[in-house]
């Protein structure tokens, strides 16, 4: 119950971070990646305040024995870089370029959306979530080596050990 | 460049740093939208609760911050239909197969100094900025 509820706040902490940043904004993002047009760097500053953030916190954070209200910290486990990652990046990189949408504004831009009429928000995020259950269908399918926690697909090998 | 908010930014950043550090060190989980999105789609039991709060809590806190704005720009989509379809699948399966987006292998992993992120991370940078080139400025 109690993580649920940091659950809700840390998301809410992030929905106001991305709003905020303009970064629900796919025209502020398409104005980040157009490096040779008008150029705007605000998505730039909204990394580096981040990162201000995460890169003292976290490795502090995870030389703790365990989260403060959970058993273990879940992590990725793979170490190797492999065709999946980077073409899977690539994929992202031209969706992301033609849109300006990554996930997380993709989710918060609906709220707007929906208080403006815009459609086209929901078309692009109801796209992305079929593209996620399409490589969840296909990975279920093929893949039965999915090592990393997070991936879609088949649970996690140690989840099926006795 | 009228459009550079470089303060927004970097407090929304800072916002979004918080919000990440905290979910690890209070619930051990990495915020990675993609990652907690695409759980949904295949949760495994006791598992979902927490993905569905993250998700609930950004919508929350979009709306608060749309109350507050009045609406106004908050988004403006210049991309057609049929290329925002093409886009969401790509964005969609893309960040499955990569395990990771912006926040996860961008945010989380780079922290993380992990090499799979830094690789991620610069190549849907790259490959977007191309993509966005192509787009705009090819002949």
């Amino acid at each position: 119950m109690v993580r649920t509820l940091v659950a809700l706040f840390t998301g809410t902490l992030f929905g106001v971070g991305l709003s905020v940043s303009g970064m629900v904004n796919p025209a502020r993002i398409l104005g980040f990646l157009d490096v040779a047009g008008d150029w705007d760097p605000t998505l730039a500053f909204v990394m580096v305040g981040a990162l201000l953030v995460t890169v003292p916190a976290i490795p502090v954070i995870l030389r703790q024995p365990r989260p403060l209200l959970a058993v273990k910290f879940d992590l990725p486990t793979r170490k190797t870089l492999d065709t999946r990652l980077l073409g899977g990046a690539a994929l992202f990189g031209v969706g992301w370029g033609l849109s300006g949408f990554c996930p997380g504004p993709a989710v918060a831009a609906m709220v707007p959306a929906l208080a403006g009429g815009l459609p086209a928000v929901f078309v692009f995020t109801g796209s992305m979530v079929a593209g996620m259950f399409l490589f969840g269908r296909l990975s279920g399918n093929t893949a039965r080596s999915v090592p990393e926690r997070e991936s879609a697909g088949p649970p996690a090998p140690s989840n099926v050990r006795p | 460049m009228e459009d550079f908010t470089p303060i927004n930014g970097l407090v929304g950043g800072l916002l979004l740093g918080s919000a990440t550090a905290l979910l690890l060190w209070l619930n051990g989980r990495l915020a990675g939208i993609s990652g907690i999105v695409g759980g949904l789609l295949s949760p495994k039991s006791g598992d979902a609760g927490w993905r569905v709060a993250f998700v609930a809590g950004i919508l929350l806190g979009a709306f608060v911050c749309t109350l507050v704005a009045g609406g106004g720009d908050l988004v403006q989509v210049e991309t057609s239909l049929p290329v925002l379809v093409v886009a969401g699948l790509l964005v969609g399966f893309g960040t499955r197969l990569g395990s990771g987006c912006t926040s996860g292998h961008g945010l989380c992993g780079l922290s993380r100094l992990s090499r799979r992120s830094v690789a991620a991370t610069l190549v849907f940078f790259g490959v977007a900025m191309l993509t966005v080139f192509l787009v705009r400025h090819a002949p």
